[in-house]
């Protein structure tokens, strides 16, 4: 497909923007979804590890950029590459091992060898390639990357912006308040939840900041909760959250305010379900700030994050996106705990996860039951758009942009508007 | 297994077969007020991501001791969660059931496990290598540890509206 020629010249019928509305083709469009990986996933930042998941020297890790395969890994001076997963002889994979530790990627087909940087460093029989046979030219095609608290993102884009500025400050200071989770340790990902599911990415990107599905979707979930926690989910009906649009796409829903800032009124009583874990920590010798900080950090932050094109920062884990086609997508919940911090909040942290996301918990199987039935529903009525008008009425001006009511379509707004800036 | 005449093992084998095939004729049936009467009050019902053993201190598909079995099932049941009303609709064996340990009143089995869900008309098969520990009663076998191992459990699965 040429970039020069957009066949989807109307964006304004895919995402009217005035009106909030979204056309049926954007779910379903095989052309579309081609144009999308072009446009979106081949030209802006994309999240594609964290830095803990590959902590030495050696260490990698396989991910995706839009459809394209890559290895993240640390060299041997702790510089982070991220490469496609592509021998430059004849396409072979260099690796598919998931997550390990090495000192090179040989090819296993006519055994070119590369660097952790991605440099060709050997290849049996050189000469009948000629003298002028450039190795530096062949290494393995490698991505602009940049972190920001850990979280690498890389992209196929020489000339986006630093990603500290496609992020923006209000971004990075919610990253920052996200990172307080550690309790006082580095945040580290503990291991991950992964389940495909047949929908649009986009389905799932306007999920993260949907907070008006959560107690219809998940009351088998908040069913399950004791009082206190269940009150503390009731976010809707207490209504003091809200939804802001936070610029490139990215925006934030604030569900639970008292937890933006987990180290803020330390002095709060402990909530009952946290109680036996302090009395634990403090058995186990902890002085009692820590105590009150580690327990405050276990049950994660108040607020949804959400990255455009990619991740979410979702109150105590990492929701990643990877699309597969137009009508499917990998998600990725990566549970977080505290790097070097005691045990039992370890522990503690992973069953929490375990109790609400992946193929097995309590609520993610509701959450991609109703992805699939957007997809299923989308069949039928081709002219009818889709809404995301919700909380239009009622928005005020933000920090950094529009905010809405805590069930309001903002995050929504913001991530369409995005796409359609990056589609143009 | 050597202290075990073979007629004693045999007949063991026929006890413990009969036991894992009751379980596995009660979660194709859903019949999960039964399913929680096989377990014993201390037992784990535990999907492990991957290949490690500690499983306190690992992140697992689920970890369920008899509260958490307990809250599942009645997440099940209320008809409140949209995956499971209603749930896709199971049919699995369980064979290759080899008795690995018999100590005491506690004996250790490994089995493989096959399943197809349907639902949407829709077909998905699994299968998985299942680890139990059944503890000898007066009341019959219980299930005192139970570990399924999906194939590709640390890849891309879907999600689950039904136990393995």
């Amino acid at each position: 497909m040429s970039l020069d020629m957009p066949k989807f010249s109307d964006l304004d019928a895919l995402y009217d923007e005035e009106n909030a509305k979204v056309a049926t083709e954007m779910y379903e469009d095989p052309d579309l979804f081609a144009e999308e990986m072009e446009k979106v996933f081949k030209r802006t930042w994309v999240f594609v590890a964290h830095e803990s998941e590959f902590p030495d020297k050696g260490s990698f890790k396989l991910s995706h950029v839009g459809l394209e395969p890559v290895i993240v890994v640390r060299d041997r001076k702790g510089v982070i590459h991220v490469m496609v997963n592509r021998c430059r002889h004849r396409a072979a994979t260099v690796c598919e091992v998931k997550k390990g530790k090495t000192a090179s990627f040989q090819c296993p087909y006519h055994g070119w060898g590369y660097g952790l940087d991605g440099s060709l460093r050997a290849l049996p029989y050189p000469e009948q390639y000629g003298d002028d046979f450039n190795k530096e030219q062949h290494g393995l095609l490698k991505l602009r990357t940049e972190s920001y608290q850990g979280m690498v993102f890389a992209t196929f884009n020489d000339d986006i912006e630093p990603l500290t500025d496609f992020l923006g400050a209000e971004v990075c200071r919610y990253i920052d308040l996200f990172m307080k989770q550690g309790g006082g340790f580095p945040v580290k990902v503990l291991g991950e939840h992964q389940f495909t599911v047949p929908m649009n990415w986009k389905v799932q990107l306007e999920n993260t900041t949907d907070a008006y599905h959560f107690p219809v979707v998940h009351k088998s979930f908040l069913q399950s909760l004791d009082g206190a926690t269940n009150e503390m989910f009731d976010f809707l009906d207490k209504g003091r959250g809200w939804v802001e649009d936070l610029g490139n796409g990215h925006s934030v829903m604030m569900m639970i305010p008292e937890l933006e800032d987990l180290e803020a009124n330390l002095d709060d009583p402990i909530p009952a379900r946290f109680e036996e874990l302090a009395q634990e920590l403090r058995d186990e010798g902890y002085p009692e700030d820590q105590v009150r900080r580690i327990v405050r950090a276990v049950g994660g932050a108040g607020f949804n994050l959400n990255l455009f094109p990619n991740v979410s920062f979702s109150l105590a884990f990492f929701r990643v996106l990877t699309p597969v086609s137009v009508e499917q997508t990998d998600i990725r919940h990566m549970a977080l705990g505290m790097e070097g911090g005691p045990q039992a909040a370890n522990q503690m942290r992973m069953r929490l996860h375990e109790h609400f996301q992946g193929p097995m918990g309590f609520g993610s199987p509701d959450d991609a039951e109703v992805w699939e039935r957007v997809q299923r529903g989308t069949k039928g009525g081709e002219q009818l758009p889709i809404l995301v008008n919700r909380g239009l009425v009622d928005e005020e001006p933000g920090t950094a942009g529009p905010r809405g009511h805590i069930s309001a379509e903002t995050g929504m707004r913001a991530a369409y508007k995005m796409w359609k800036r990056m589609m143009a | 297994m050597t202290e075990m005449s073979k007629i004693d093992a045999g007949a063991l084998l026929a006890d413990v077969t009969r036991f894992l095939w009751q379980e596995a004729d009660l979660l194709d049936a859903c019949a999960y007020d039964d399913w929680l009467d096989l377990w014993t009050e201390d037992g784990m019902y535990i999907m492990p991501i991957g290949e490690g053993e500690d499983y306190a201190n690992q992140l697992n598909l689920c970890y369920d001791n008899a509260k958490m079995r307990r809250d599942r099932i009645g997440r099940f049941q209320a008809g409140f969660s949209i995956s499971s009303a209603p749930p896709a609709v199971t049919v699995r064996t369980v064979s290759r059931i080899v008795i690995d340990k018999a100590e005491g009143d506690l004996i250790t089995v490994r089995a493989a496990e096959h399943l197809i869900e349907d639902k949407f008309g829709r077909q998905r098969s699994w299968a998985g290598n299942v680890r139990y520990v059944l503890k000898a009663t007066d009341e019959g076998f219980k299930l005192h540890q139970k570990v399924i191992r999906l194939l590709n459990s640390d890849g891309m699965l879907n999600s689950f509206s039904y136990l393995f």
